[in-house]
């Protein structure tokens, strides 16, 4: 009685591993049908001028921008080398797409919000030190800002960051925890303040303070807080991503109204090639190509139509129609020391933001 | 493995325990198991004491009361209405009955995300039905309410799909004696119907329960995910994430899950007990 | 009489329970979906990469649903036919991935397969991809949807005893013929039940999925994530649009359910006839 029961006990544990390993076979074997094709040729793509297949991770709305960028890239790429090159695109929140490379999504080039994104895949070895110099501008090809949106013709008389500290007034803005994109945000009213006491940090931390404590919905991403402003009415006004408030405005046309307070801070999103992917997959010389030509006065020009600011400064005036360039705008590195600093003192847990709401 | 062959002796008329045993155990390793093990091989590099500094954290631990409450109401509701849903289903011939009935999964097909954006423009005070609560003064959207409709939503299906088919199954024969000895609609679904389909809505219950302490996309955009307020606690995970904390994260995760199989595995028990006890 | 009126009042309650619970968000998911007309609507759900990302998301829940069945059929006799210790503790391994939440369902995997895992250095010298990949999304997915199927058929085959099937082992009959003859025709609609809960978690999956899937466009990205990205792009009408294609085949699946249950049932009354 005993024997068969344990050998059919092995035939089923045996029964069992060979149903998952013939999934997970048979789930690859459709899945590289589709990938592997364009990338035969990588090893040796330039001198073959065999197409070529490079991956682009970035972060949430920049795909109209991309998927616009692509085609003149992948014209000027034929023009300059004669070879073809395709671009997949992945989308999603800046610090989960900087994850997702770190746990192993081969990306050739990363393009994210915020610079610590990017540094993380420095740390983990991904990309080689130094990535911040290789690009101009600190490798941000396209920068934006902090703006208020405010619903048609500003009800509340919102005009400058001590307007919505004030009792009473409704503020909707992302989790600088969860979305790091936020952190401008914060750093922008800090900065405001800051200048305010001049430099007395208890009472800007108040403001702050104040401010987080008018906060009556913190979504966990910026997407997520204007739904809540846009789509549910909620709050008076909506701390946004100049960017991202200008496509508030073309999808609901009439309705909202962008403020620029007096202060605000310079939002530079980062580009880099990851170094290990591009070197495994030999595409390094397209990665690099890809991020340089982003410089070039025609994908600047089309940076600007998408409502980032160009990091070319004669072509960023030729939009002074639609941002306004008379803004003051502090930086990261200036004014708060570069990103270490700034994310040790402000977003690390039980740092400033975590002390606001303790009070 | 040999205990589990030498329990088979006891009831040895069935056959086909030890091949089943097997791909059953074969199977669960691969895809919980060895995962989950993982999780706890993470934290090796983490020290007891910072284990605990984490979890025990102010801001996680009103996350975990938010969770907890939420997902209790919620699963409560789920029970009465799971059972109701389940009886008229089963019971009553009405027209519409079918759609009625193939709505049910509907909270399953939809991406948790785009439910949640739903709920929460429908309950929010410019919403459909938020309108309708707002001249009345309560706030759904954005609140610990807003969060408990949203639970109620992803955990339906849960109850209803774990009573209706008891239910179909049961004999009526017991109900028609019951009646017919005088007791009354009421004492008879108590007595008679509601012992036997106890198990099916416990399990109803604590699927609803567990899955609501995990559920991130349908809540997170109803909640307003203040701090201290109305943050639960799979977004305390998310923003360890963010800062590339793994071991806090995978830490609060290891509790939520400890959290979760202590309730599932004492409801199970329970459930055998009832099982007992009804089939005696 | 009384009867009458304690059964309408029930049919009502219920009723409106789905319409608030269930029916008005989904109308609100179609008002947003039709919101800037058809037009709008029509060219989301015809974009390339929605098509692609359906063929994934349908290829995933047919894998899914295949091996959770063959669990949930195997997993279901072995814990209710059987009395063994650590019987409670198996059910609850198995109840297990409903409790987690998502974002740590797929962490999980990440910490095995990714490159922070054990497993990575192994995979990577044999070119083997898992996270990142396809099969990284239909093993989130199964994890995910593990428990339905032996879920629902645990308490049904529980409430109907060992009687039967017993009673046909002393006959003599094998363990695959007592299936099929005895407890399958008990347990077939409940099996079914947990096949359509199955496939229907399993297209609509989103937070374990998005963790192991890079949304790679045209690649890895099932429908719901594709949903989601359509969504932070300020797209919100081609979203609810895209989503409506999930709902029409969860309602196109429930369709066939009831009309395969309707003639089951009716074919099953005549044969007792």
């Amino acid at each position: 009685m005993k024997k068969p029961d344990v050998k059919s006990f092995k035939t089923g544990l045996l029964l069992g591993l060979t149903l998952i390993l013939s999934m997970l076979v048979f789930s690859g074997c459709g899945a590289s049908q589709t990938s592997s094709t364009p990338q035969e040729g990588t090893d040796d793509a330039v001198q073959a001028k065999a197409p070529v297949e490079i991956t682009n991770v970035s972060y949430d709305p920049t795909r109209e921008l991309y998927v616009a960028y692509n085609e003149i890239f992948q014209a000027h790429w034929k023009k300059e080398t004669g070879q073809d090159v395709t671009i997949v695109q992945s989308h999603g929140g800046s610090g989960s797409q900087a994850r997702s490379v770190l746990e192993g999504n081969e990306a050739d080039v990363v393009t994210l919000a915020l610079a610590p994104d990017v540094s993380s895949l420095e740390a983990a070895g991904l990309i080689e030190p130094g990535w911040l110099n290789e690009f101009d501008k600190n490798s941000s090809p396209y920068t934006s800002t902090i703006v208020f949106l405010v619903r048609k013709d500003n009800p509340k008389d919102l005009n400058d960051w001590d307007d919505i500290v004030k009792p009473g007034i409704e503020i909707i803005t992302p989790n600088p925890k969860t979305s790091g994109g936020a952190q401008w945000n914060f750093l922008a009213a800090w900065a405001f303040a800051k200048n305010l006491y001049q430099g007395d940090e208890t009472k800007t931390q108040q403001f702050l303070a104040d401010l987080y404590a008018n906060v009556t919905v913190l979504d966990s991403g910026a997407r997520g807080s204007t739904t809540t402003f846009v789509e549910n009415k909620q709050g008076d006004v909506l701390l946004a991503w100049e960017n991202e408030a200008y496509l508030s405005l073309k999808e609901h046309p009439g309705e909202y109204e962008i403020v620029t307070p007096s202060i605000s801070i310079l939002a530079q999103p980062s580009v880099a090639v990851v170094d290990e992917v591009a070197k495994s997959r030999g595409t390094e010389e397209v990665a690099k190509a890809y991020l340089s030509y982003l410089y070039s006065d025609e994908a600047q020009r089309l940076v600007g139509k998408n409502f980032y600011r160009p990091s070319n400064p004669t072509i960023l005036k030729e939009f002074a129609s639609t941002f306004n360039l008379t803004l003051p705008l502090v930086t990261i590195d200036d004014d708060f020391g570069g990103w270490p600093a700034a994310k040790a003192k402000f977003f690390a847990d039980g740092a400033i933001f975590d002390q606001i709401y303790k009070q | 493995m040999t205990r589990f062959i030498r329990q088979r002796k006891k009831n040895k008329v069935i056959p086909g325990f030890a091949l089943s045993m097997g791909i059953t155990l074969a199977m669960l390793s691969c895809i919980v198991l060895i995962p989950l093990l993982s999780v706890i091989l993470s934290l090796s590099g983490t020290t007891f004491a910072e284990f605990l500094a984490t979890i025990t954290d102010k801001q996680v631990l009103v996350a975990y009361r938010v969770s907890f409450q939420c997902s209790l109401i919620a699963a409560l509701i789920n029970c009465f209405f799971g059972v109701l849903l389940a009886w008229i289903l089963v019971r009553y011939r009405f027209p519409g009955r079918r759609i009625l009935d193939g709505f049910i999964e509907l909270p399953f097909a939809l991406p948790t995300s785009v439910a949640g954006i739903a709920l929460t423009t429908l309950y929010s005070d410019s919403g459909w039905i938020g309108r309708i609560f707002a001249h009345i003064g309560i706030k759904i959207s954005y609140t610990l309410i807003g969060i408990t409709i949203a639970l109620i939503f992803i955990g339906i299906p849960f109850v209803v799909r774990s009573v209706q088919p008891v239910l179909e199954k049961l004999d009526r024969q017991y109900e028609e004696a019951a009646m017919i000895l005088g007791a009354s609609q009421s004492k008879t679904f108590f007595k008679v119907v509601f012992p036997e389909i106890l198990p099916a809505m416990l399990t109803g219950f604590g699927l609803a329960f567990a899955r609501g302490l995990g559920e991130y996309g349908s809540v997170v955009f109803i909640a307003g995910n203040i701090p201290y307020k109305t943050q639960i606690t799979p977004l305390i995970i998310i923003s360890k994430l963010e800062q590339f904390n793994y071991d806090g994260a995978t830490s609060i995760a290891l509790t939520m899950i400890i959290f979760s199989f202590v309730i599932l595995f004492s409801l199970n028990i329970l459930q055998a007990r009832v099982n007992k006890v009804t089939k005696v | 009489m009384k009867q009458k009126l304690v059964s309408s009042l029930l049919i009502i309650l219920g009723a409106v329970f789905i319409a608030v619970m269930l029916i008005v968000p989904l109308c609100t998911v179609l008002a947003y979906a039709l919101r800037q007309g058809w037009e709008t609507f029509a060219s989301a759900i015809r974009d390339p990469y929605a098509i692609k990302a359906l063929r994934l998301t349908l290829l995933a829940a047919v894998v899914t649903v295949a091996l959770n069945t063959v669990f949930g059929v195997f997993s279901s006799w072995a814990i209710s036919k059987f009395r063994f210790k650590g019987r409670q503790f198996l059910t609850t391994l198995i109840d297990i991935p409903f409790a987690i939440s998502p974002v740590i369902a797929g962490l999980v995997f990440v910490l095995v397969f990714g490159r922070i895992g054990w497993a990575y250095s192994f995979l990577q010298a044999h070119h083997l991809k898992v996270v990142f990949a396809v099969p990284g999304i239909i093993l989130a997915t199964i994890f995910v949807t593990l428990p339905f199927v032996s879920r629902e058929l645990i308490p049904l085959m529980q409430a109907q005893g060992n009687e039967e099937e017993e009673a046909a082992a002393l006959m003599g009959a094998g363990g695959f013929k007592i299936y099929r003859k005895i407890t399958l025709p008990h347990i077939k609609w409940g099996l079914l039940y947990g096949i359509i809960l199955c496939t229907a978690r399993a297209m609509g999956e989103f937070g374990a999925v998005s963790v192991v899937s890079g949304h790679l466009r045209g690649k890895t990205n099932t429908l719901p994530l594709h949903i989601e990205i359509l969504f932070n792009e300020f797209h919100l009408t081609a979203a609810f649009a895209v989503s409506s294609i999930l709902v029409v085949i969860a309602i196109m699946i429930l369709i066939l359910r009831n009309i395969v249950e309707y003639k089951g049932k009716k074919a099953g009354s005549e044969d007792v006839r």
